[in-house]
């Protein structure tokens, strides 16, 4: 079976320093895979590379998406191929509300899968239905883009963005971090509703205690820049009682 | 200088011929005001940039073109146009036309008993006593060289005046409009609403032109609010490129007042804008908004001044500006708090997109506190659209020219999502989507 994201030999550099050192990585549709790491290992460059950030570059291997060169995509055109990514620092839009945000970034996806635009109405039934499924009233809907909001509130609404745009594979980075315990289990919880047979979910986090509620099927170790292990969930406990130095990569043959 | 001093003979000689051909006719105190207009402005001439109120704003296109008043009555308006420049029906306005009110495009009608709403020609008849109390005591011919020509050139504005406890829940429109026989002449419209202790009213003023040339607006609106009293007002300028438009808005609060204010400048060639908002009881609340959108070579000063003269005042102050192409914004915000005006808290921000690398932002904030117990603050910004939100937007599936488009609306929206009348919060939502 093709996989859904392979990742190949993936080297970035940002401000002339190079972050990913060879990242190997292959995700197949139904999948669940953890990327964990210490503060520094490439965690989120390797996250914002698949989004398409314009401040790294690419300088060797490849990443393919569905067969296609996703380096060779606008980050647009990845999102409407069906790739997210739920920012680790969601931004704010200043004035535009998060249903005309949301119509607006619905309606570019629906038209590349020649899907006929939704009107405001249409929209807010949609909506409605989302903020059910993933078990949320409409407080954030009519507020400004992550103006003003609460660390909570934007990972939130990251994961309500996730739920309308109905995207294929998923790239969660650091979801968890700034949420407590009971906000860590509401988003966990949302992210489980939206898993499915038909989708992928790539969760990168520091910390394993995300990972008692979004269960992953992998578990890899990133630590400057490569993958340095991989394997279960197993791996993940094994993590937590040991700490990232047990991993830590041999030293490069000089 | 030679320049500068032709003008201001040119205004003096239109004086004259104004004063001694009927036009300037009407009571004493009114030609006393008128008077004391013309010998400020001949005393004090036009500005130039070596001023410093004036630095980034020469006027030199304005004073160098010879305008003249308007003379025989325009016939070119229509109620379609009205309608057109209003978007959508209206209860009660006054419409003008080049400067002359038109009482067959106006609606004075479906207004409480207690409200006066009319041409201010007719209100120096009938209501003398009225406007001989409040005309130019708030936006005095010493305040800028505009107002004295205001006050030498007027006769014809609205006059709006809502009787103590009278509250107007209808948005009250006040349509200033020049035609295509507006070029080369100058219109000097004057405005006073007065609102009575514990009044309500909603004041929208708006400035557009069709098709019409290079003409001046020299338009001067005082805003009394009485004791008790709340009014909201917005003011919107859509005149066209060629257009200079001159402003002045002066509002003057009394005891536990609230007052909204959000001025919106779309077009001319030149505008300037001076807003006063005089804190003069205890316990008021300003609202002082702005928002301009400009493009091609257009230029917008916005000078604002918020007078904290008595204790436990509230202000907040948001001006927005979106400049592409050659276009060029100014502000300068000066907050005054005067002895004795403890517990005031004022709050004054300035945000400026550039959306080219030829457009351009001065912005100056003008602190003056004079009272030890006091909080203000104040921030400015001045830069092109946040790429990171712009990438943002991108990995949502919304293209890059969209997603500047985006924020652009959204920009302007942080200002008209705060207009409290939604009515007219609407109609400028669908404008500002439109530009």
């Amino acid at each position: 079976m093709q996989p859904m994201l392979e990742i190949h030999d993936l080297h970035a550099n940002a401000d002339g320093r190079e972050i990913l050192r060879g990242v190997d990585l292959v995700v197949h549709v139904g999948e669940v895979h953890a990327i964990m790491g210490p503060n520094g290992s490439g965690k989120s460059t390797l996250a914002q590379v698949l989004a398409g950030h314009p401040g790294y570059t690419v300088t060797q291997g490849f990443v393919r998406y569905e067969g296609q060169d996703l380096l060779d995509m606008d980050p647009e055109e990845r999102a409407q191929a069906g790739l997210f990514l739920a920012f680790q620092y969601p931004v704010a839009i200043r004035g535009v509300t998060n249903a005309y945000f949301l119509r607006a970034a619905l309606n570019a996806i629906r038209k590349t899968r020649g899907e006929p635009e939704l009107d405001p109405i249409d929209f807010l039934q949609v909506l409605e239905e989302k903020l059910q499924a993933i078990g949320w009233d409409d407080s954030v809907v009519n507020r400004p883009v992550n103006d003003g909001f609460s660390g909570g509130e934007k990972k939130r609404n990251e994961i309500l963005q996730m739920a309308v745009l109905e995207p294929k594979l998923a790239v969660l980075d650091e979801t968890d971090s700034g949420l407590d315990i009971d906000a860590l289990k509401t988003v966990a919880e949302a992210v489980n509703r939206l898993r499915s047979p038909s989708k992928a979910t790539v969760v990168v986090t520091h910390y394993q205690r995300l990972l008692n509620y979004i269960i992953p099927d992998f578990v890899h170790v990133l630590v400057d820049g490569r993958i340095a292990r991989s394997g279960g969930k197993a791996l993940a406990l094994e993590l937590e009682e040991k700490g990232y130095d047990w991993v830590k990569p041999e030293p490069a043959v000089a | 200088m030679t320049h500068a001093v032709d003008a201001r003979d040119r205004y003096v000689a239109e004086f004259r011929r104004f004063a001694e051909n009927g036009a300037g006719a009407g009571p004493g105190w009114l030609k006393e005001l008128r008077q004391a207009g013309i010998e400020r402005f001949a005393a004090v001439g036009f500005p130039t940039t070596r001023q410093e109120e004036w630095r980034f704003t020469d006027i030199a296109p304005l004073t160098q073109t010879p305008f003249t008043l308007p003379t025989a009555p325009d016939t070119e308006a229509s109620p379609e146009m009205v309608e057109r420049v209003l978007d959508g029906p209206t209860g009660a306005r006054l419409v003008f036309v080049d400067g002359g009110f038109r009482p067959e495009l106006s609606v004075a009608t479906g207004l409480p008993s207690g409200v006066k709403l009319g041409s201010l020609g007719d209100a120096v008849r009938r209501d003398g006593d009225l406007l001989a109390a409040h005309l130019g005591r708030y936006a005095s011919v010493e305040r800028n060289p505009f107002t004295a020509l205001s006050a030498a050139f007027l006769r014809e504005g609205a006059f709006v005046h809502v009787t103590r406890g009278v509250s107007v829940e209808q948005p009250i429109h006040l349509l200033f409009l020049a035609s295509g026989a507006a070029q080369g002449r100058m219109i000097h419209p004057r405005n006073l609403i007065v609102l009575e202790r514990e009044a309500q009213a909603t004041v929208v003023e708006t400035y557009a032109a069709e098709d019409a040339g290079p003409h001046l607006t020299n338009a001067v609106t005082e805003f009394a609010v009485e004791d008790g009293a709340r009014g909201r007002h917005v003011r919107i300028q859509r005149e066209g490129d060629g257009a200079f438009h001159m402003a002045t808005s002066q509002s003057h609060q009394g005891k536990d007042t609230s007052f909204s204010s959000c001025s919106l400048a779309f077009g001319a060639g030149l505008s300037r804008h001076d807003v006063t908002a005089v804190l003069a009881g205890t316990g008021g609340l300003l609202l002082l908004n702005g928002l301009s959108v400009l493009a091609g070579r257009q230029h917008v000063d916005y000078h604002t001044t918020i007078d904290h003269a008595r204790p436990h005042c509230e202000s907040h102050e948001l001006f927005n500006g979106i400049l592409a192409e050659r276009a060029r914004g100014v502000f300068n915000g000066r907050i005054i708090v005067r002895p004795g005006a403890q517990q005031t808290d004022s709050k004054q921000t300035n945000n400026n997109v550039l959306l080219s690398e030829a457009a351009r932002a001065d912005s100056q904030p003008q602190l003056e506190i004079y009272a030890d117990d006091v909080k203000c603050t104040h921030g400015a910004t001045i830069g092109p659209l946040d790429p990171n939100a712009l990438f943002y937007l991108e990995t949502r599936g919304v293209g890059a020219e969209a997603a500047r488009q985006l924020m652009t609306y959204g920009f302007a929206a942080d200002i008209v999502s705060r207009i409290d009348v939604p009515e007219v919060r609407e109609r400028l939502d669908r404008l500002v989507r439109a530009t």
